[in-house]
């Protein structure tokens, strides 16, 4: 079946590289809050980008989708929202979960979003990663919990290649998820064929 | 009595020598028979990508039920009026010529991608950004940032007006230029088309040199990275006008009747 799919008619148009320069138009301050203001049951999910030699990358953009805890997948607007007085960025409105989060690197390749846990049969944030350097982008799973055996993801990988998409629990409560472009520990990527 | 260009000390990397690399990439490509439209994530004339691309193969995820397969959302708190127009930005008109940019935002069956979010950011008319790092010794212009952005209609149909950019070097290799490029962003129905890419202008003479057009090995998938000027998009004593349409990759999740 897989092998019959039609030559799809409409061609895709390829990706390029978001190169060094984003910086002025991609960034949103708010990009990261993806939890209601105060909520009780926000985390923080960050991590450092890496790249074949270890070093920081700090001009990459980290982005995240997720379910909504009740286990929506229809998002809602007001992820990066502006200002009608000079198209400037504006806070969220605080209250809706979008479920998108948009977080740029700092000098030290750290990125973070504060969020709401993904609920137990989705336990992951899909994360893509843009970075200069990168001709185009990449996906891969952050999982807050180890959701056990019967992911149909997690159960085809060996344990090192598996560990990679475990966020790990850092003792000031926040998850800890690293992502490493190239290299020994090398995160596991993915592509999305068409079912 | 004509000066001489600087020499390139030994060991610098000529365009010569990323030239005989963008041909050598290209022959593998040709070579090796697989039809790829996206560039390589290993693309050696691009210096860059050597230490932030994956050695491992991309693993294939067939999940019915993944996150993925649905997307975020946009709406009207996410743009103003103002976003789609970068020439009016600020107090002045910035310099330049004026474009306008025109598309549509097609998934690869051909339905139009509505009420999406599609960004942009470019260099000005004399190929500078508005960003620090920037150090090319062109002028900034007070009168242009050079981002915008918009939501799709429901035809997926998108426009800018903007100025055109300049072409600008960078330091990938000795002597190096882009040929002037818009930078996209979009997103589609689902996150799995998400998309970030560059239009080029029909006709620019640094094509050949740039490896970062070039790291689509694929001819006929590089030239859809090249919008089309239009005469008819022109606007008679104001505006130049190119069209651009954008057709995402990727599957997305089948939408019941209920949910159109
Ligand atoms: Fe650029």
């Amino acid at each position: 079946m897989a092998q019959q799919l039609p030559t799809p008619e409409h061609p895709l148009t390829p990706a390029q590289t978001i190169g060094p320069f984003f910086g002025y138009a991609l960034p949103h301050p708010a990009g990261g809050d993806i939890a209601p203001v105060g909520h009780p049951d926000a985390v923080t999910v960050h991590g450092t980008v890496l790249d074949g030699a270890g070093q920081p990358v700090p001009d990459a953009v980290v982005e995240t989708w997720q379910a909504a805890p009740d286990g929506s997948l229809d998002g809602a607007p007001g992820s990066l929202p502006r200002n009608g007085v000079d198209g400037g960025p504006r806070p969220r409105n605080g209250v809706d979960f979008t479920g998108f989060g948009r977080a740029c690197t700092d000098a030290a390749g750290h990125w973070s979003v504060r969020t709401l846990p993904p609920p137990a049969d989705r336990p992951y944030l899909a994360v893509c990663v843009f970075a200069r350097g990168l001709t185009h982008h990449l996906f891969t799973r952050a999982y807050l919990t180890d959701p056990g055996p019967g992911d149909l993801l997690l159960d085809d990988l060996d344990a090192a290649r598996r560990d990679t998409l475990i966020a790990r629990r850092q003792p000031d409560g926040t998850h800890r998820f690293d992502i490493r472009l190239q290299g020994e520990k090398e995160t596991v990527f993915l592509d999305f064929p068409e079912q | 009595m004509s000066t001489a260009p600087p020499s390139s000390p030994a060991g610098v990397l000529t365009q010569q020598d990323i030239d005989r690399e963008i041909a050598a990439a290209r022959k593998a490509y040709q070579a090796e028979g697989v039809p790829r439209q996206h560039p390589a994530r290993d693309y050696p004339p691009y210096r860059s990508s050597t230490l932030r691309h994956p050695t491992r193969a991309l693993v294939s995820l067939r999940d019915p039920e993944a996150a993925e397969l649905r997307g975020p959302v946009f709406g009207a708190t996410d743009v103003t009026d103002l976003d789609a127009d970068l020439t009016r930005q600020h107090h002045g008109e910035p310099l330049g010529e004026r474009i306008t940019v025109t598309g549509r935002v097609l998934d690869r069956a051909g339905r139009p991608v509505a009420g999406q979010l599609l960004e942009i950011w470019q260099a000005n008319a004399s190929g500078r950004y508005a960003h620090q790092r920037d150090q090319h010794r062109a002028p900034l212009d007070p009168n242009f940032t050079g981002s915008g952005r918009c939501l799709t209609a429901a035809d997926g149909s998108y426009s800018f007006t903007t100025i055109k950019p300049g072409p600008y070097p960078w330091r990938n290799h000795d002597n190096a230029w882009r040929p002037a490029h818009i930078h996209f962003s979009l997103f589609g129905t689902a996150f799995t088309q998400r998309l970030v890419t560059q239009m080029y202008f029909p006709g620019d003479p640094l094509f050949r040199y740039d490896p970062i057009l070039q790291s689509v090995t694929d001819s006929a998938a590089r030239e859809r990275l090249v919008a089309a000027y239009e005469h008819d998009l022109s606007r008679s004593e104001w505006s130049l006008g190119y069209r651009w349409d954008i057709v995402l990759d990727g599957p997305a999740a089948t939408l019941t009747e209920e949910e159109h």
